[in-house]
């Protein structure tokens, strides 16, 4: 595996929100303009690049060797929960406006198991320290991808002429399912 | 036992580093917000039960210093918390100065006549549109209460001559009681405002005469008084123009049905640069 694939492979064939539907939550929340679905995506892929950087020391320099891999799931929630304080942080401080768009989906980026999710897999993948980062930026960029191809089509349909009982979360679950199924088209490319 | 010891100090160490480095962080990353934010979360009740219709205390808090939610608008406190997130937000203060309530009739049981016996439910609202109460006159005070029902924040009470009083100190101008009044009796008045012509019948004065002791039978007196042309005179009736009197007490003096009434300890306001 050459870092360019597992690249891509994380962020299109098997894109964590559209392939292995994790992270469902704000893909349905913060969707619903591209400015706070490309802010959330972007909120979301530091908190995966710099959980991967910690998870992957913790699993091989604490974890393993102590013996406690049964402590994984543990330790890195630990890890995104602060990381995502963190960036509850810089952002309050940096762009109010963003800070208030996200609103609660914000700390709940906690609990996005795309997060917890690309954090075990790495693990289980036996990655390399740079493998396990350059496979969170992927992650972290194919969610990003995922709300923002999202975002652009709900903002189009705000002018579409939708069927009453399917406005709202209704059509949203459906163009869910087909973008999908139009990701299954990478299936086999790497 | 060692793997228990081992587990415990290894998670608790890695606490302890996010910890710190989460406490720095703090320091670097802190915002300046609007201190009034802190200040009204903490007389909040803190439950974060969400009945505000905002995510909890602190998004209430932050609602209440942008103006979104009501000074008013936590269920839970009522008219404690109401009172003191009011005083941080220095509703008295800023912009115009706050409202309160005022009862425009002085018709209790004493003053206004009774035209029958009312047998029906003790509710203003029912009375006003079945029978219209027991009282002679069709525009006073029905006398039953349903605005003192209607106060969320115990500052209204029903006194001995069946007529409500307002308790200035705890009204926070809601309008809740405005709207309960079929009669149209209680209006949101700048609590400056000391002088109040309370009455609303449009009864020319022979017939005020025959229902009511203490109506306006548009004798004219307080409106020839005036001296800054605050009172006039429509349908039979004085009214005020709060924006131009100066609780001068001239109009109280003159009006031969005590009427128009004076509340103790408002002062003289200069009114010049309004009119």
């Amino acid at each position: 595996m050459t870092l360019f694939t597992i690249l891509l492979s994380a962020l299109l064939v098997n894109n964590f929100v559209l392939v292995r539907f994790l992270g469902i939550c704000p893909f349905m929340g913060v969707s619903k303009d591209v400015d706070s679905a490309i802010g959330m995506g972007l909120a979301t892929t530091f908190v995966m690049v710099v959980a991967a950087a910690v998870t992957w020391l913790i699993q091989w320099f604490i974890l393993e060797p102590l013996g406690l891999p049964f402590l994984q799931t543990l330790s890195f929630i630990l890890v995104i929960a602060a990381m995502v304080q963190l960036v509850e942080m810089f952002l309050h401080k940096t762009s109010p406006a963003l800070y208030r768009a996200m609103g609660i989906f914000l700390p709940l980026i906690t609990t996005n198991c795309a997060i917890l999710g690309f954090a075990i897999m790495g693990v289980q993948n036996s990655y390399s320290f740079i493998e396990n980062v350059v496979f969170g930026l992927g992650a972290g960029l194919g969610f990003t991808l995922a709300l923002v191809l999202m975002a652009g089509i709900r903002e189009d349909l705000r002018f579409a002429d939708i069927p009453k009982p399917l406005r709202g979360v209704g059509i949203a679950f459906i163009i869910a399912g087909l973008l999908s199924l139009a990701f299954g088209g990478f299936a086999g490319l790497v | 036992m060692s793997t228990t010891l081992v587990s415990l100090v290894s998670m608790g160490g890695l606490a302890a580093v996010f910890a710190f480095g989460l406490a720095v962080a703090s320091k670097v990353f802190h915002v300046e917000t609007d201190p009034r934010v802190d200040e009204i979360f903490e007389v909040l009740p803190g439950v974060n039960c969400g009945a505000c219709g905002f995510a909890g205390c602190s998004a209430f808090a932050e609602g209440v210093a942008t103006g979104e939610a009501p000074v008013n608008g936590c269920p839970v406190g009522g008219a404690s918390v109401a009172k003191m997130v009011a005083a941080i937000m220095g509703v008295e203060s800023d912009g115009p100065n706050r409202q309160v309530a005022q009862v425009l009739c002085k018709g209790g049981l004493a003053e206004a006549k009774q035209r029958g016996d009312y047998d029906g439910p003790r509710d203003c609202r029912i009375a006003h549109a079945t029978q219209g109460g027991d009282k002679a006159c069709s525009y006073g005070c029905l006398g039953y209460g349903s605005c003192v029902a209607a106060c969320q924040f115990d500052a209204m009470y029903m006194d001995e001559n069946g007529l409500p009083v307002v308790i200035e100190e705890n009204c926070t101008a809601c309008g809740k009681c405005v709207d309960a009044c079929p009669r149209d009796i209680i209006m949101l008045v700048d609590e400056e405002q000391g002088v109040h012509i309370r009455c609303r019948s449009l009864l020319t004065g022979r017939f005020v005469r025959q229902v009511c002791s203490v109506g306006c039978i548009a004798c004219q007196r307080c409106v020839k008084v005036c001296p800054t042309e605050a009172i006039y005179m429509q349908d039979n009736l004085a009214r005020i123009n709060y924006d131009k009197c100066t609780n001068c007490q001239a109009c109280v003096e003159v009006c031969p049905m005590n009427t128009i009434e004076w509340q103790e300890g408002k002062g003289l306001l200069d009114k010049a640069a309004v009119s």
